[in-house]
Formats: structure tokens, C-alpha cells, sequence
């Protein structure tokens, strides 16, 4: 990859843009019984919806924060806006978008992605999808691609089969949040046998202050079935706080495959806390992309339950940690059935004081023999104000089984950035390729697009330390 | 003048008042070749590095003046893209970067900014090209090209490695910083006939080594020896051998009475 730094605004955070507010329902601030009322009569939810609401409220208001993990501390539940509509509509057409949305979403590139390479897009602005789209031939194979609102009120009985099946409301207490108050997501079926060939890809923007954003996603891949599914995520740049916290159930049927990605660049003041978690089934693969560029606060660690016979499991983890951002994100695994295999490579890089913790559980629970596991967790640490942690958590009860675990530290060094600069490379290109170099294992996964994007985002926050 | 001109060097490690160089004078130009031969200690690394701009050190006097402009003014990037070069003792792993990838970076680099200030990055046809070419001169296998930079590289690959960036940036003057050490006989002579090919009219190079071996390979037409951060005597190809059979402790007595 070349450094293009030519038309490159030096370290500044690129999405801190915000469009003027014109919304057709804001609820007031903070949360109670009444707000989560108001949401499921807003959507004309049916009644089991909002008594699995309110009972995942109580459950909310029951747990304690985390005492682990990042600095929470700063969250004011009071302060955030929990459901905001910004237009009436869930478009099928650009054209159908009010033009300030659509501009922004312009700006973020979303329909240049979806004319070149995308199979179908969905778009989330503040608490709903404002526009979907699936391409026709995927529609006529019976995939079912859409706003998870929808796939609520459209197909109830395939939606309550697998809603909170895999993620309870009492998974934790962000679980819960979501649980309450949830609005928007995408609902992903695709049928037995269908491979989608290009990736499907939903955006989640927030754009007004104190906004909180709790999409649910819920992706079921049927038997020999194969969907990519990437989200991407960006807010405007506020001096108070936003909170993003989503919750994603996927389940992979016998023989199917999914990959999820997610290139997470949110502003700085957004605190990012999101429950991920996966079932495979028998002979069927999951794959957590998970990329952490942005946020205030991110924890985060996609999960995969490898339930099946010979299911596979793999988590490649990147996350960049700049001034003021704490990325506590890795993975877990639980192998349930024997000879289940699983990797999961964890980079990251701390810089500027910003800190970076790997957190794992690997599980290989009694039955789960001739298993396998390899964990890699490295990280880079540009400078001596930043940090980074371990912690890696290893549980095994069964026998016969082969697992491998290897963790390396490293610091971006002076003499490495002089051998490079040895060679005509400027300060900045040589510590961007250096940087670039270690992210080599995740961004070789990511389709063209993004693995661009990401070198690119990497790369402007590279041009921004060092001078 | 001559290309590089050294006027009493003298340079300290960054940040204390240990003096490494203590007033090193040398001279040289394209075309030719010059030994630094020195113990252990006595500042040949740090004169290379130095040269090269590593932030490790500083200088605390003299000058040194590259093709009659200020080489100390420059940062390393800067020397490099002017024409200087050197040759790694260690030189560093970069994983996940490939070595045709960080070359043709390298090579851009070099190509940034041309005479209408416009870039003019190589063709990839004809950067691939060149660096067969050049990897085929050094015996360095082709699926070398696509493994990491230095990662996992013998010691005698690194050094490869080293001539193949040399060739592929053509610096007017190269420093080899015991580019010897690490290689055996067969690695030795490829390295050197290497170096033989690449030297000519457009290019000299300064090779800093402990041992005489690879001079014997290399023909220098001036040899330094370098003691306690200063040149204690200079000659020609002659004084190798003399150091090879009295060692550096008789030119030190020398010195010292």
C-alpha cells in the first residue's frame, strides 16, 4: 500500500461533521417504564414485544455496572436520548431520503459502495433505518434482508423463533438496555444452500447530541447457507457523551458459514457497548471481523458457541486505541461439541496515552474432545504514554484437547523508524507501515474496500502522532 | 571536491557526554572504495550511523558536507533520497510488510518530487523487472520477494537483503556496515561480486569491517583505521594486511609513542 497523503486532513477525525436536527419524534431524555411505552406504541409493536421490553428494563435497573474492564463511570443514563425518529419513512430509493440524510450518507460514500460492490444496504440514522435495500435476484431467492423493526411486524413467527434465543435480556446489563429499548438492526434470513457472493452491508450513523443508539441485529444463515455481512459506524464530534450499545444473534445452521465485519469508527465521545454472540452449528464456520478504530469506551468481545460437531470459529480482532480511548475487546469461544476448532488473533495499538486491553475467554467445556484452539493476542505500543493489557482467560475441561496460546508486546521503535527512513520513507510513512505491517494478518481478510479503508484510517491516525 | 568530505566529526551518544567520535576527517568520492578497519569499540558503527542520521547520537562539531551541501542538516530520509545509503549491521524486521512492496515504497520515495516537483512512481512492470534482475545478481531466490522484510531472515539473508535495497535505490555513496560479518565463503563472494557490479562511475562506497576478508574480495583503494573514535592512519590496500598479521594492538603502541 502507498501513503496517499495528499488530500488527508492530518489526524483530524473525518466524521465529526453534524446535520441540523429536524426529527418527527424525539422522546425526552432518560429512561423509564414511560419512554419504553412510548417506543413499542411508536412501532405498533405487538404486546409481547413490549412485555419483553419492560421485563428487560427491571432487569436492567436489577444489575450493577460492570466492575471490570473499562472506566464506565462517566455514563449518565439521565442524560441520554433514547429513541429519536429523524423521518417518517424506511425508503426504498435514495431519491425517498430526506435530502440532509442523504447527504450525509453521500458523504460516508454508502451509495457508491452499494452501486459497486454491495449485495444490499441498510442504513440507520439515529434510532431507525431510513433506507434498505436488497438487490432483486437476492429477494427472488428468499433472502430476507431488512430492518429488524420490520422483520418484526412482516414475519413474527420466524422472528420470534430466534429473537433473545441466543442473547437473553439478562445476558448482561447492556443486554438488558438494548432488550428495552431497541430500535433498528437488520434481520438477516438467508435460505438453506443460498451463497450470497457479494457482502450485505448496514450503516449506523448518530448524528444528534447525547443520542443513544441500540440497534439489534439478528442474522439467521441456514443449512450450507454463506452471507458476509459488514457494518461500518460513525458520529459527530460533541463535548458530552453518546452511548451506542447493540446486541447481535447469529445462527449458523449445519455446513453454513458467516462472516461478520464490523470497522468500528466512532467520534471520541461515544462509549461503545455492544453484545455479540454466536451459534454454529454442526459443521458450520463463524467469523468475527472486528475492527476498533474509534470511541470513547469500546467493550466489546464477539462470541462464538461452537455447538456443533466439527463447527468452526475464528475471531480476528483489531483495535486502535488514540488519546482518551480505552478499546477493551477481544473474544471468547466456547467449544460444546467435540472436535470443534477455533483461532482467535487479537492486534492492537495504543498510542498517544490511549489504552488497548485484550480480554478472552476461551472455554472447552467437558464433552467438547479432540478439540482445538489457538489464541494470538499481539500488541504494538507507539509511545510510552499509552498501554496496553492481557488478559487472557482459559478454561478447560476436557480431554484430549490441543490448545495454544501466544502473546507478544512490542513498541514502535525509534531504530525501526530510522531503518526505514534509511531508505527514503518520511517519519510519518515509515511509522504508518510499521503499523500497517502488524495489522497485515486482519486487513488480508477484509474484502479490498475496506482493507483499504482501513490502511487509510490507520494511516491518518498515524500523521497525527508523530511531527 | 569530493563528494563526501568528513571535517573533524566528533559526536556524542543523544543526551550524554560520552564522545564517541572524536574528530574524524575523511574524504571520498563516486567510483571509489574505502575500508574503515577498526576494533571493537573503536566508533566504526557510529560513524556509519552518524552519517546516516540515526537519532541516537549527536553531533558536537565538525561538519560533513555531501556533494558540497550540508549533510547534517538533513534528516535520514532526506540523506537517503540525496544518495547515501548504508548497509545494516542489524537491520530490522518489519513483518507484514512484504520486500517488493517496501522496496518499490522505497524506490517511489526516492522518485517524489522530481525536477518539475511532480512524482513519477516506477511502472510495476519494469520495478519487477529491475529487482529480478538485481535478485537474481545477489542468488536470492524469487519467492523471496513476497516474505516479510527481515522476518525470520538468517543473518546471511538479511545481509542479502541489504545489497538487493542498495541496488535497487543506486546511492552515490554506500556505507556497508560489517557486511561481512554473518556470511560464509559462498555468501561472502556473491555478496562482494555484488558490490563489485554496483560500484562504477555513479557510486563509491565506504565499507566498515573488523576483519580483512571481505577486502579481499573487495578491492579498496584506501584503507582508515579507525581508533578510539579517531583515524589513526590511512593507506593502501597493503595496510589490511599488515593489520591481519600484527593486529590492531602494534598500530595502537604505534600510536601511542
Amino acid at each position: 500500500m502507498a501513503p496517499e497523503t495528499a488530500d488527508v486532513d492530518l489526524g483530524e477525525y473525518k466524521w465529526g461533521f453534524h446535520d441540523e436536527e429536524n426529527p418527527v419524534i424525539k422522546i425526552e431524555r432518560g429512561l423509564n417504564e414511560d419512554v419504553i411505552r412510548q417506543i413499542s406504541a411508536h412501532k405498533g409493536e405487538p404486546k409481547w414485544m413490549l412485555d419483553f421490553r419492560l421485563d428487560a428494563y427491571e432487569i436492567f435497573l436489577s444489575k450493577p455496572m460492570p466492575n471490570w474492564g473499562a472506566d464506565l463511570s462517566g455514563i449518565d443514563f439521565d442524560n441520554i436520548f433514547y429513541y429519536l425518529k429523524p423521518a417518517e419513512i424506511n425508503a426504498r430509493s435514495w431519491d425517498d431520503v430526506p435530502d440532509t440524510i442523504k447527504n450525509t450518507f453521500e458523504r460516508l460514500g454508502i451509495p457508491e459502495a452499494e452501486r459497486k460492490f454491495l449485495a444490499g444496504v441498510g442504513a440507520q440514522y439515529e434510532s431507525e433505518v431510513i433506507y434498505h435495500s436488497l438487490k432483486k435476484e437476492l429477494e427472488d431467492q428468499g433472502i430476507l434482508f431488512l430492518d429488524t423493526g420490520q422483520a418484526l411486524l412482516e414475519h413474527e413467527d420466524l422472528f420470534r423463533e430466534y429473537f433473545a434465543s441466543i442473547i437473553p435480556s439478562a445476558d448482561n446489563k447492556f443486554s438488558a438496555l438494548n432488550s428495552a429499548v431497541w430500535s433498528g438492526g437488520s434481520f438477516i434470513y438467508v435460505p438453506p444452500g443460498v451463497k450470497i457472493e457479494q457482502p450485505l452491508q448496514a450503516y449506523f450513523r448518530i448524528n444528534a447530541e447525547n443520542m443513544g443508539q441500540f440497534e439489534r441485529t439478528l442474522i439467521i444463515v441456514d443449512e450450507g447457507a454463506y452471507v458476509h455481512y459488514v457494518e461500518g459506524c460513525t458520529a459527530p464530534t460533541y463535548s458530552s457523551d453518546s452511548l451506542h450499545s447493540a446486541v447481535v444473534e447469529i445462527l449458523v445452521k449445519k455446513g453454513g458459514r458467516c462472516r461478520y465485519t464490523t470497522i468500528q469508527n466512532w467520534s471520541n465521545n461515544v462509549y461503545n457497548l455492544v453484545t455479540k454472540r454466536a451459534v454454529a452449528e454442526e459443521d458450520a464456520t463463524m467469523e468475527w471481523v472486528d475492527g476498533n478504530l474509534g470511541s470513547k469506551v469500546t467493550m466489546k468481545y464477539p462470541a462464538v458457541v461452537l455447538k456443533g460437531e466439527r463447527a468452526h470459529g475464528e475471531i480476528l480482532s483489531i483495535a486502535f486505541a488514540g488519546e482518551g480511548q480505552h478499546q477493551d475487546a477481544g473474544g471468547k469461544v466456547t467449544h460444546v461439541a467435540p472436535n470443534t476448532t477455533s483461532v482467535i488473533t487479537s492486534k492492537s495499538i495504543s498510542k498517544d496515552g490511549g489504552r488497548s486491553s485484550y480480554r478472552g475467554l476461551l472455554r472447552v467445556n467437558k464433552d467438547a474432545e479432540g478439540s482445538k484452539s489457538k489464541v494470538v493476542c499481539d500488541a504494538l505500543i507507539i509511545d510510552p504514554e499509552s498501554r496496553t493489557d492481557t488478559y487472557p482467560y482459559i478454561n478447560i475441561m476436557a480431554d484430549q484437547v490441543d490448545i495454544g496460546h501466544e502473546a507478544t508486546v512490542s513498541k514502535l521503535g525509534e531504530e525501526q523508524i530510522y531503518y526505514l527512513m534509511s531508505r527514503g520513507l518520511s517519519e510519518a510513512e515509515a511509522s504508518a507501515l510499521i503499523v500497517a505491517g502488524f495489522v497485515e494478518p486482519i486487513t488480508k481478510e477484509l474484502p479490498l474496500e475496506y482493507a483499504v479503508e482501513l490502511n487509510r484510517l490507520i494511516q491518518l491516525q498515524m500523521e497525527g502522532s508523530v511531527g | 571536491m569530493p563528494d563526501l568530505v568528513i571535517r573533524n566529526l566528533h559526536a556524542n551518544i543523544t543526551g550524554t557526554d560520552t564522545e564517541i567520535l572524536k574528530g574524524i576527517d575523511l574524504q571520498m568520492s563516486k567510483g571509489e572504495i574505502h575500508a574503515i578497519m577498526g576494533p571493537n569499540g573503536s566508533g566504526k558503527s557510529t560513524l556509519s550511523h552518524v552519517l546516516m542520521g540515526h537519532p541516537g547520537y549527536e553531533v558536537t562539531e565538525g561538519e560533513v558536507l555531501f556533494e558540497g551541501a550540508n549533510l547534517l542538516d538533513l534528516a535520514a530520509d532526506e540523506r537517503s533520497r540525496a544518495g547515501l545509503f548504508l548497509s545494516f549491521q542489524y537491520p530490522f524486521a518489519v513483518p507484514g510488510v512484504t520486500v517488493a512492496n517496501f522496496i518499490r515504497m522505497a524506490v517511489n520515495a526516492h522518485r517524489k518530487g522530481g525536477p518539475d516537483g511532480v512524482d513519477n512512481p516506477v511502472r510495476i512492470p519494469e520495478f519487477r523487472k529491475q529487482i529480478q534482475e538485481a535478485m537474481e545478481l545477489l542468488e536470492i531466490d524469487k519467492s523471496m520477494a513476497s516474505r516479510s522484510l527481515n522476518d525470520g531472515f538468517s543473518g546471511g539473508e538479511k545481509k542479502r537483503f541489504e545489497i538487493l535495497q542498495m541496488a535497487m535505490l543506486q546511492p552515490k555513496i554506500a556505507i556497508l556496515d560489517e557486511t561481512d560479518s554473518g556470511l560464509d565463503i559462498d555468501a561472502l563472494r556473491i555478496v562482494s561480486d555484488g558490490i563489485n557490479r554496483l560500484v562504477g562511475p555513479n557510486m563509491g562506497t565506504l565499507i566498515i569491517t573488523h576483519y580483512q576478508r571481505i577486502l579481499d574480495y573487495v578491492k579498496p583503494d584506501q584503507i582508515h583505521v579507525l581508533m578510539d573514535g579517531r583515524i589513526v592512519r590511512s593507506g593502501g590496500a597493503e595496510l589490511a594486511h599488515e593489520l591481519e598479521t600484527s593486529g590492531y594492538a602494534d598500530i595502537a603502541k604505534e600510536v601511542v609513542s
